[in-house]
């Protein structure tokens, strides 16, 4: 089914505030089985120049999925959710994400296509302080595979 | 952020430590528990090889999360990696045994950038088959 095209370009109001704890952090390492002080030890973290625990790399998807999953499951979308793999990701930091961040996240939705009965979208989220500074940003390529019996 | 590795001490073409890291189930019930990703391919069996796949797979993201590790672990802090970005290319299929699969990682510096940063190529394979296409991170040395 195709993708409505006219959400192209469309940006969403800010997520409400993510605040990013301490043991969300240390809970999200350990699921990737990280023991790096900086994502444990708040002296290591602050000893490498950190104001508290940093978030791992990859962290930031935990609310840009959060914030992209309202948009993407829009029902006038018309996203097939049942068969959506991730096709692609980047993450890129003005700062770490680090523990006591207060965060927003503006979802936007950057192109729309379809390639051999598979729909496409690609969206942006914005990560900023609560105030405003940016922090980072997230793009991600969500593919709902085509059926089998459409090929 | 201090990384412990110099800028000065890199050349196009170091290469990073090497790194396995193992994933089984329950690995992947941590990782949709720590992320809210709770999408039942990852967990469910009788689902995913309903919608086609070979068995249970790893969030690409659980993959993506693993791969950086051989980049921050080499840089000293996590904090230095200013990009990071993957295509997933193959997924990485964890079956209901006492193994489950294995991810394979390396990398290499493909270019000094004169920001003080380096690109560093990743790549990264389960059971022989490439499972990350493109990934690249930009890391910030001393």
């Amino acid at each position: 089914m195709a993708l409505n095209p006219e959400f192209v370009g469309r940006i969403y109001p800010p997520s409400t505030p993510y605040l990013v704890g301490r043991e969300k952090v240390r809970e999200f390492a350990d699921a990737i089985g990280d023991s790096n002080p900086a994502y444990h030890d708040v002296d290591a973290a602050r000893a490498l120049g950190h104001a508290d625990l940093v978030a791992p790399p990859t962290f930031a998807i935990v609310m840009s999925m959060k914030a992209s999953h309202a948009v993407i499951l829009d029902p006038e979308l018309g996203l097939d959710y049942s068969r959506v793999v991730h096709g692609e990701q980047s993450f890129t930091y003005v700062r770490p994400i680090v523990a006591g961040d207060e965060l927003v996240v503006t979802t936007s939705i950057e192109n729309i296509r379809t390639m051999a009965g598979n729909d496409m979208i690609t969206t942006r989220g914005d990560i900023a302080t609560v105030d405003g500074t940016p922090v980072a940003s997230t793009v991600s390529l969500i593919i709902s595979r085509a059926p089998e019996d459409a090929s | 952020m201090t990384a412990v590795i110099a800028w000065s001490d890199v050349e196009v073409g170091t290469e990073l430590p090497t790194q396995s890291f193992g994933v089984q189930r329950v690995d992947l019930v941590k990782y949709a528990g720590a992320s809210g990703d709770f999408n039942v391919i990852h967990w469910n069996e009788r689902v995913a090889t309903a919608v086609g796949l070979p068995n249970v797979i790893a969030h690409g993201m659980f993959t993506m999360a693993e791969a950086i590790r051989v980049v921050t672990d080499w840089a000293g802090d996590p904090g230095a990696v200013v990009q990071y970005g993957v295509r997933f290319t193959r997924p990485v299929v964890v079956p209901d045994n006492d193994h489950g699969a294995t991810i394979e990682v390396a990398a290499k510096v493909s270019a000094k950038n004169d920001d003080g940063t380096v690109t560093v190529a990743i790549t990264a394979s389960s059971e022989g088959s490439t499972v990350l296409g493109k990934a690249s991170a930009v890391v910030r040395l001393a």
